[in-house]
């Protein structure tokens, strides 16, 4: 199923999201004709159940739809909505339940997700929205309540990565919003589509590095005949292959909520990956590499992206520490089996 | 990259998880009693009886046939039983190489008398085995190796020397490389594998003690020892494949990964204590655990390989080298921990183990193929050479 499903977005994807889209994208800050040909093929239900209209694809088979989008560096929320809607839907919010609604627009969209912060006068502000500057709305947690907020009714302003944006609304806005009966853990579920990302990406970015070593000739011969180069692709190897590990367990869950001792393994353990093969890619590639024209750029700059959203490296290795420390007894094994011991 | 995409999530089958608890109950009484800093050993641990009372229980040979003594399970069931004398720092040093390497080999390339003969033992925790690959001027370059079986009347007159041979002194058998024909210029061509009974004249064994104050590995000289024709194992000249195949026994299995791992637990009771837990601490037991999870994971999924026949040589050399990484950063990063504190409160058993476990972890990236030949074998398998 998830085969299928993965072979016919890669098909889609190496035919709408090229380099050149990406590049049009990340300048105009406008993915709309390239969201529009996700959508109409239903790649962003993937996550709804079938009874709902969606593909009924479970988490852990999302794993390789979510690396693909990681794969092609995606610049419109299509993860990020395949993982939105399956919340809403769950929380019974599917389109269909939003007809009446004003806000039905908003979750037929693209949709990313977000942790915000009340600020004082009840307006919502979230710093560094993941992909916030092309996307329709977005499914925004603070730490107690959640809600489906549009894009359209917010402030934005730009953030770090060119397609991120820091987003407020105003009290009457979020008043206005839907509102989730449930409170969603966004870090929870953005870290786990993340590590699924950044899985996809460093695979493309280690793939990408490996064919530059083997056409790139020094001393009379590819560079990668070279013991030193050959070292460094072998280490980044390790971490790519211990990162698209890591990002299965991210979503191996008996649920469609992401488990979160796997997610910490995950997104700590392929943001650690993004770190070393972003600096590997870039030594074996020399200056070319360093290029706005050469396409390891658009990689090595989501790389980082990812790496810092939905919590970096110690954000989640607190996590992972303080269930071993605090909530389990005995043998460290016994919570590496936990997280490891899977249903497949 | 086919190799990279291929490892995929696996779960141990419950029929090979059976046997955890009982072998669980066991460890937890057996090891009760022993200090940490003597646990993380490991398996370098050397206690003989303990390795007949696993013979006993019928835990050695878990993945040989019935009809030879042993187990009749797959490799799931081995790495189960591994996994946990590993996490309770057991000392199965002893029958460690027989049971991992000697045995599988012998099963796979012996003849029927051999295995008769030799397989049974193994079971029973009576018979140890040793691997004579290094020699003084052959390490990491393994195909030159110059110890000789000559051919006689009655079978091969073996003279050279091995190095580095671990657990020698204690062993009865060795499974040594050597050159049956040509000489060092023709490299793979011309060697073969012979069992050696250590017992022989002409043997000589001496250890070396290492810089812990163990002593873990010898030389083993040969001065003309007189072997009988079926001490070579397998077929004569084949000795660098089944080399090369026996070596994916040994880089592949979960002992890559838990080298340290009984420090780290002493290191947690530590910091699940009040005076030693502080959020630092916290953070980097989620660190050191969210690199082993993985680990664990792609071990598993190798195991899965081996269980089907497979010989995932590139991922075995994969997982060894990022899981002998995780195994120095251990002590590394603990040590860093607790001589970082105000309070300087640190139970004494905890830095004994911790000190051993410093000292030995250079060990983890030479043993099986250092660092630099396991990146050389990866960059094999991604095409490179």
């Amino acid at each position: 199923m998830d085969d299928l499903f993965s072979d016919a977005l890669r098909q889609l994807l190496d035919d709408q999201c090229t380099p050149a889209v990406v590049r049009q994208i990340e300048a105009s800050g406008d993915g709309a004709a390239l969201w529009a040909h996700l959508d109409s093929s239903g790649f962003a239900d993937a996550l709804v159940a079938e009874a709902q209209g969606g593909a009924g694809l479970s988490l852990r088979e999302s794993q390789g739809v979510m690396a693909l989008c990681g794969h092609y560096t995606v610049p419109v929320p299509l993860a990020e909505t395949m993982m939105a809607r399956s919340v809403l839907a769950q929380a019974g919010l599917s389109e269909a339940g939003l007809v009446d609604s004003a806000w039905a627009n908003a979750a037929k969209g693209s949709i990313t997700l977000a942790q915000g912060q009340l600020a004082e006068g009840g307006s919502l502000v979230c710093a560094n929205v993941q992909l916030g500057r092309v996307a329709d709305a977005v499914l925004v947690s603070d730490a107690q309540h959640t809600w489906l907020l549009s894009t359209q009714h917010a402030q934005s302003s730009p953030a770090s990565f060119v397609l991120d944006a820091d987003l407020r609304w105003s009290a009457q806005h979020v008043a206005a919003g839907v509102k989730l009966p449930k409170h969603q853990d966004v870090r929870l579920l953005l870290g786990c589509l993340n590590a699924a990302q950044l899985s996809g990406a460093l695979l493309a970015v280690f793939n990408n590095t490996l064919q530059y070593a083997n056409d790139r000739v020094q001393f009379g011969k590819a560079i990668g005949k070279f013991q030193a180069i050959q070292h460094q692709l072998s280490v980044m190897a390790e971490h790519s292959f211990a990162a698209h590990m890591a990002a299965q367990l991210g979503c191996a869950s008996d649920t469609a909520v992401p488990d979160r001792v796997r997610v910490a393994v995950a997104k700590a353990r392929t943001s650690e990956a993004a770190l070393e093969v972003a600096s590997l890619s870039h030594s074996i590639h020399g200056a070319i590499g360093f290029t706005h024209e050469f396409d390891l750029q658009l990689f090595t700059r989501r790389l980082h992206a990812w790496r810092q959203s939905g919590g970096a490296e110690s954000y989640w290795h607190t996590v992972l520490g303080t269930e071993l420390v605090d909530h389990r007894h005995g043998l460290a094994l016994d919570l590496i089996r936990s997280a490891t011991d899977v249903t497949v | 990259m086919s190799t990279l995409a291929s490892l995929n999530l696996t779960r141990i089958p419950a029929d090979d998880e059976a046997l955890r608890a009982e072998v669980r109950a066991f460890l937890s009484e057996a090891m009760r009693d022993v200090p940490a800093h003597i646990r993380a050993k490991s398996w370098s641990g050397y206690d003989p009886a303990f390795s007949r009372e696993l013979g006993r229980r019928g835990w050695l040979g878990i993945t040989l046939p019935e009809a030879y003594g042993g187990g009749g399970h797959n490799a799931f069931t081995r790495f189960v039983l591994v996994e946990e004398f590993l996490n309770f720092g057991a000392p199965v040093g002893s029958h460690w190489i027989a049971d991992r390497q000697s045995g599988p080999l012998i099963l796979k390339y012996g003849t029927e008398a051999q295995k008769q003969f030799y397989l049974p033992p193994i079971c029973r925790g009576e018979s140890f085995f040793c691997i004579g690959m290094s020699e003084p001027n052959s390490g990491s370059d393994l195909a030159s190796v110059k110890t000789r079986a000559t051919k006689t009347d009655t079978g091969w007159s073996l003279s050279g020397q091995k190095i580095w041979t671990t657990n020698a002194h204690h062993c009865h058998y060795m499974i040594a490389l050597v050159r049956t024909s040509g000489d060092a210029q023709d490299r793979h061509k011309g060697l073969s594998q012979v069992i050696v009974d250590l017992s022989l004249p002409g043997v000589t064994i001496r250890p070396i003690t290492d810089l812990s104050g163990d002593s873990h590995f010898c030389e083993v000289f040969f001065d003309n020892v007189p072997l009988q024709d079926d001490a070579l194992i397998g077929a004569e000249g084949q000795g660098w494949e089944q080399v090369t195949a026996e070596l994916a026994f040994e880089r592949s299995g979960p002992e890559r990964l838990y080298s340290s791992i009984v420090l780290f637990d002493q290191w947690l009771a530590f910091i699940r204590t009040p005076q030693g837990r502080t959020p630092e601490a916290v953070r980097l037991a989620g660190k050191i655990a969210s690199q082993l999870t993985p680990l664990r994971a792609m071990s598993v999924a190798i195991t899965e390989k081996l269980t089907r026949g497979e010989s995932p040589v590139v991922e075995a050399a994969l997982v060894k080298d990022l899981g002998t990484g995780v195994e120095q950063l251990i002590p590394a990063a603990i040590a860093d921990d607790l001589f970082s504190r105000e309070s300087q409160d640190v139970p004494l058993e905890l830095l004994q183990t911790l000190n051993y476990v410093t000292q030995v972890a250079p060990s983890y990236s030479l043993r099986g193929g250092t660092r630099d030949i396991l990146r050389g074998m990866i960059a094999r398998g991604l095409g490179l050479r």
